[in-house]
């Protein structure tokens, strides 16, 4: 790992990066969070403040309307709503910042899943008025079964309850009675108000009975992904290369990203699905031999002994494997307008590998407003449903709930290409 | 579960920022090359693309790449990039492809309204006979999120039919980093690996990589006129109007392209150290300084985008 980079002028301690998502509908006051931090954190530049100034102007409005900041593409201009994901960056110096900023209407499921599924934490806005409303469980479930790690629970809009710590209390209390059904349990709660900036990045002076950290503060020492818990190696191998000219005849390089674990030169890997076993040579990043590979960095693996690999294949501990199956159970949610049912032929794209996949049933709906199951059935555009797949070849597979990377799939619709189901293994 | 507003223990580090932005562009990279057969990576010897290089090295070397560069040459660039780019092409030993709108205008494919207007959104035109001449099934481009709006929304592996045209409402669903480069004939996909960079971000990696840049982006002394609060460098292409008051001035350019619309910002920054301390206290956006076409119109990149613009 290189030392971080120095910024001049800015002292700099490089914490990496963190990705988190923002969900809550329109009127929460979502828009006017994320453009609060981009605002108070100095990452918005004068001439994209001049624009949302012009416009604030331009639609009568008394103050700058700091929500105009993620305003995307036209259409959504036009109709004043978020349709799509988008995402923001900032940085505080000390860490950079992804925002994937999801709409919450219940139509739009699909863009809150695509959202989570890169996200390490989310923040789930609650209007303190309205407290705890069938979104804002729906939104809970979608992150947990996501597998977001770290919920924060932003009461939005104190200003408009008059600062009542009565009244963060009981939202704080009807969350956690229905998230400990949910089994979420590494959840926070900030009192704040967006509009006027308390306790978003700072502290203001009308909460000064809450003394937890600010939203800010938070982000600042969420743990990134990966870092929480040992995991085991897994590397699909992407692409092999075999350069063979004169000065590099020999060479077999593979070619990856390590997607959970790390790797260190000697140890011993096995590779599937032909189940050899061999050790780690070298570990290459262009010019350089690294002694080790931590998750989330792409290098070449050469291997002690010559093994034939092909693009599909993955690279593991042999300590702790995945489990190699041609049946996959998971939770699904569907993302095309023709809806899913039992006996569908799809495509399914699993790390680096692909196969048919067969549906062989659709065991129930979940009613994510109601968080109850309804059995059997089909899958229409943005529900979630728990579906077994019967493949054509096997797939190297862990549970989602212990490996986003490995327990992770799209589907694919063979005769248009689109992407129209994401599914995570149980 | 935790008492509200409990901190989290102090997180660990593991990769840092520009590690991690660079291992997942050469995650894309590979992807693009495990799942596409003919793609191509589009270079213009400007700072953004000269980092997609620099990745493409790591992602494949000491292989070739399986790909070639393309540049769309407007015609309209600066000689010293064209140098650069021709140097740096064969230092990699790489095969560089360069279609120019020129022929497009000799075809008649691309007609101008007037002789020294702008030729950046006719490179689309120019982008999409390319793509059509090699039978280009994916793009590699070096565009950003943080450059513009309607890229925020833009998928890292964002779909193309086959008139070229990105639909904002139509864009395929992309999880995890599970990409879906899947296309028909005549369909392309445009795949961005710095998706997810700020300007802050290419800079800071140009610096812990080394990377040579042409000169332009380095403060030089050069004849500017001031023309709707942006500074116009005079070139032959751009003469300077009545009235104008000619200064010498140093500057440098923070985006490189067509001359007649790419402004440079005033700076004494020589250095790249300089450049990214600016660059970390600028007030404001890339193209906000930089692109006299972007200015017309809020929305004009996501028309161009419609039209088969990268």
């Amino acid at each position: 790992m290189s030392a971080p980079e120095k910024i001049p002028g800015i002292h700099y301690r490089d914490a990496g990066l963190l990705r988190f998502l923002t969900c809550g509908s329109v009127d929460d006051g979502k828009s006017t969070l994320i453009g609060r931090l981009l605002y108070d954190s100095k990452s918005i530049l004068a001439d994209t403040l001049h624009a949302i100034e012009r416009t604030s102007i331009r639609r009568g409005l008394e103050a700058v309307d700091l929500s105009l900041l993620t305003d995307g593409l036209q259409a959504e201009r036009e109709q004043g709503i978020t349709i799509d994901v988008a995402y923001r960056y900032f940085s505080t110096g000390t860490r950079k910042y992804i925002i994937a900023d999801a709409p919450g209407h219940e139509q739009y499921t699909r863009n809150m899943v695509t959202a989570a599924s890169t996200a390490n934490l989310a923040v789930i806005l609650v209007d303190a008025r309205k407290g705890v409303q069938t979104q804002t469980r729906r939104h809970s479930y979608i992150a947990h079964l996501v597998g977001i790690p770290h919920l924060v629970v932003a009461v939005n809009k104190m200003d408009l309850v008059g600062y009542s710590r009565e009244a963060f209390e009981r939202i704080r209390q009807a969350y956690l009675e229905f998230a400990a059904g949910l089994g979420i349990h590494d959840v926070r709660f900030i009192p704040l108000s967006a509009l006027n900036g308390d306790m978003v990045v700072e502290r203001g002076d009308r909460l000064d009975w809450y003394n937890g950290p600010t939203l800010m503060e938070l982000l600042e020492a969420a743990p990134a992904a990966h870092s929480e818990a040992r995991e085991p190696f897994r590397f699909p191998v992407q692409y092999v290369c075999r350069p063979r000219t004169a000065e590099h005849h020999d060479f077999r390089g593979y070619m990856g990203r390590v997607e959970s674990g790390e790797i260190s030169v000697g140890d011993e890997v096995q590779v599937l699905p032909s189940g050899r076993t061999t050790r780690i040579r070298e570990i290459r990043l262009l010019d350089r031999s690294l002694p080790q590979a931590a998750s989330e960095r792409s290098v070449t693996l050469l291997l002690e002994d010559e093994v034939d690999i092909s693009r599909g294949d993955m690279i593991v501990s042999p300590a702790n494997t995945p489990s190699v199956t041609k049946l996959v159970e998971a939770m699904v949610c569907w993302l095309a307008e023709t809806p899913l049912e039992a006996g569908r032929k799809l495509l399914l794209r699993h790390t680096t590998r692909e196969t048919r996949a067969l549906v062989a049933a659709i065991e129930y709906r979940q009613d994510i407003n109601e968080l109850k199951r309804i059995s059997g059935g089909r899958l229409a555009m943005n529900d979630i449903g728990s579906i077994t797949f019967k493949l054509a070849q096997p797939l190297f597979v862990d549970r989602y709930r212990d490996n986003r990377a490995t327990g992770a799939f799209i589907l694919i619709d063979e005769a248009t290409n689109n992407t129209v189901g994401a599914g995570m293994i149980v | 579960m935790n008492a509200p507003g409990t901190a989290f223990a102090p997180a660990a580090t593991g990769l840092d920022h520009l590690d991690w932005l660079e291992a997942e562009a050469i995650h894309i990279l590979r992807e693009v090359a495990g799942q596409c057969s003919n793609p191509v990576l589009l270079f213009s010897g400007g700072k953004d693309s000269i980092c997609l290089l620099r990745l493409a090295e790591k992602a494949f070397r000491p292989g070739k790449f399986p790909f070639p560069l393309l540049h769309v040459d407007t015609g309209h660039n600066y000689p010293e990039v064209i140098a650069f780019r021709d140097r740096r092409a064969a230092e990699l030993g790489e095969r560089l492809i360069v279609r120019a709108v020129e022929d497009s205008m000799r075809r008649g494919t691309v007609v101008l309204k007037s002789p020294g207007e702008s030729r950046n959104k006719h490179q689309s035109v120019t982008l999409l006979e390319a793509i059509a001449e090699f039978a280009f099934d994916a793009c590699i481009g070096g565009a950003r999120r943080d450059e513009e709006k309607a890229r925020a929304k833009e998928r890292l592996f964002s779909f193309r039919d086959e008139f070229g045209q990105w639909d904002p409402k139509n864009q395929r669903p992309e999880l995890w980093s599970l990409y879906n480069a899947r296309t028909q004939p005549g369909e392309n996909i445009r795949a961005f690996p710095i998706s997810n960079w700020t300007e802050l971000d290419v800079w800071q990696y140009i610096a812990r990589e080394e990377l040579e840049l042409p000169s332009i982006y380095f403060a030089h002394t050069r004849p500017v006129v001031r023309r709707h609060g942006a500074l116009v460098p005079l070139t032959a292409l751009t003469p300077p109007r009545g009235g104008e008051t000619i200064e010498e001035i140093s500057v440098r350019f923070r985006t490189v392209g067509d001359i007649t619309c790419t402004a440079p910002v005033e700076s004494l920054a020589d250095t790249l150290e300089k450049i990214i301390a600016e660059t970390a206290l600028s007030t404001i956006t890339e193209r906000g300084a930089t692109r006299l076409d972007d200015l017309t119109s809020e929305a004009s990149m996501e028309q161009r985008k419609k039209e088969g613009y990268f």
